[in-house]
């Protein structure tokens, strides 16, 4: 049997431009606040895992403890592009597993500032004076815009269209709607960087980014942090009965990458190892779709949503379509999805999304969202992928003490 | 040297007619445009080139409107499906780049043209795809 793993605390800053803050000052936040609220100290942590994208060289663990308690643990910092923090979370659960830590924390943070537009091409490739083949493709220029595009409103709007070629009842409508619900969740949640409410109309006719995405259809970028203290189970048997009673089971993690499929290396493949990722943790939990309360997936732009409720089985084959088009993942529908407002509201700071959606799914669960609230929620799933490829998939329960 | 004539990346033919060439796998027959060290699929270590049809249908696409500096905006992305069922990414040429312009599962073929001379006077051939006239 598996030494069960739990989360004992958690939290997050506020998601948003934190002009003031620097990358140290938001780990310190969320770190601080996530053992606040496990009851614990910084002396308590036998492991730290750090995720953070475009600081992934600067040690940033070693700066969080150097701020909040130098204890000489080992620090893992990682890097898994949008899954960087799933992977953190990941991390510090494998060291409980293993039996080597008792009590770990995952820390995400990013500070991304007004980055603008983020691609999977070099930046700032100039024409050569003289044409000469170089690189794995032999180019002689940069073929971003010539050969198709590699920015990500794009790369994502063809994932969506090709849904919408493979089955009926996709388009442009569609994605406004997941769109517009995910605009109106933000409004509830003070965490949110965004917490506008946007008519049909008003998303529709936003500035196009890449067909189908106009930009209230594609996340911001931003700053922000998130943590989770982690626990085995049997130190959290050592515990207070408050402390017992609020911690939040993980029954499922897993964390898969791309298996190859035709094509997969000309047009990102964000299916298969979604569909991978979640089936391996439906297994593992114990629990299917139907079971789920609430789910928080990685809504980068809504033509992703979309096509994650079919790789998440949220609806039936081929039916994201009528799945939006019914309301059913609207907070008042039978699977509200992305309550916190996703990635396309709440925001999307790197390396903090994947401890953030664990954040949200955990606060419900404990029945501490405040007005957000899912009346009820016992059983929740969080998401995130990274173009490149990881695709990270926790299922969490609520305690039964 | 004025005259000469550079395919925009190396699995583009120019000659006799344009085509594209992909690294196929002997083993598993997957097909890669880039430089290989083995197969992604199957790990083999043996490729020989295949030339790859040059008509198909239009899996999917994005009409782009925001892109870095120096890329001229809107055009279509499209993912085409050729008929021998290899997946490509080009631009989609000769269509309005609007959604009433752009139906996906449309046929295509391959085209190519000029992108730009470098100072010795060599031009760079770029392909795209264009609808196959009805």
């Amino acid at each position: 049997m598996t030494e069960s793993v739990w989360i004992l605390g958690t939290a997050m800053t506020r998601f948003g431009r934190h002009e003031m803050l620097d990358l140290v000052d938001l780990a310190s936040e969320a770190a601080l606040g996530a053992l606040d609220d496990g009851g614990v100290s910084v002396n308590d942590l036998d492991v730290l895992a750090c995720g953070s994208l475009f600081s992934a060289n600067a040690g940033v663990g070693q700066q969080l403890l150097g701020q909040i308690g130098q204890t000489g643990i080992s620090i893992y910092n990682v890097a898994n592009a949008c899954a960087t923090g799933a992977t953190a979370i990941r991390v510090a659960l494998m060291a409980i597993r293993s039996g080597e830590a008792s009590m770990a924390m995952a820390v995400g943070v990013e500070k991304m500032g007004k980055m603008g537009l983020l691609t999977s091409s070099p930046k700032g490739s100039k024409a050569a004076e003289v044409f000469e083949p170089s690189g794995r493709f032999g180019s002689v220029r940069s073929v971003d815009g010539i050969l198709g595009t590699k920015t990500m409103p794009g790369v994502f709007g063809q994932a969506g269209m090709r849904y919408a070629h493979d089955h009926d009842g996709v388009g442009f409508d569609q994605f406004a709607r997941i769109a517009h619900k995910n605009h109106l969740h933000s409004t509830l949640n003070p965490l949110a960087q965004y917490q506008k409410k946007f008519s049909l109309a008003e998303i529709k006719a936003a500035p196009m980014m890449a067909y189908p995405n106009t930009l209230l259809m594609c996340c911001p970028t931003g700053d922000g942090a998130a943590a989770g203290v982690l626990v085995s189970g049997e130190r959290l048997r050592t515990l207070s009965a408050s402390q017992r009673r609020r911690a939040v089971k993980i029954s499922a993690s897993v964390l898969t990458s791309d298996p190859y499929v035709e094509g997969g290396q000309v047009q990102p493949d964000v299916n298969t190892l979604t569909r991978n990722a979640a089936d391996a943790a439906y297994e593992q939990a114990g629990v299917g779709p139907e079971d789920l309360d609430l789910v928080e997936l990685h809504d980068c732009f809504a033509s992703a949503e979309l096509i994650h409720y079919d790789n998440l089985r949220l609806c039936e084959p081929g039916g994201a379509g009528d799945f939006i088009d019914s309301g059913a993942p609207y907070r008042d529908g039978s699977v509200p999805v992305n309550v916190s407002g996703g990635l396309i509201s709440k925001g999307h700071p790197i390396g903090a999304t994947g401890v953030a959606n664990i954040y949200e799914i955990a606060t419900h669960l404990r029945d501490e969202a405040g007005d957000r609230q899912i009346p009820g929620a016992r059983v929740g799933l969080a998401h995130v992928i990274g173009l490149g490829s990881s695709c990270g998939v926790h299922i969490l329960e609520r305690s039964a003490a | 040297m004025a005259g000469e004539r550079i395919p925009l990346v190396g699995y583009l033919v120019l000659e006799p007619q344009p085509h594209l060439v992909a690294n196929e796998c002997e083993s598993c027959r997957a097909r890669f445009f880039d430089r290989r060290n083995a197969c992604g699929s199957c790990g083999g270590r043996s490729f020989a080139p295949a030339p790859i049809a040059t008509t198909g249908h239009l899996r999917a696409f994005s009409i782009v409107h925001r892109a870095d500096p120096g890329v001229r905006v809107p055009f279509v992305s499209a993912i085409v499906e050729t008929v021998d069922g290899t997946t490509v990414r080009a631009n989609l040429v000769e269509v309005s780049p609007d959604p009433d312009g752009v139906r996906l599962g449309m046929p295509v073929r391959l085209v190519t043209y000029p992108v730009g001379i470098d100072s010795e006077g060599t031009e760079c051939i770029a392909f795209a795809f264009a609808p196959v006239a009805a």
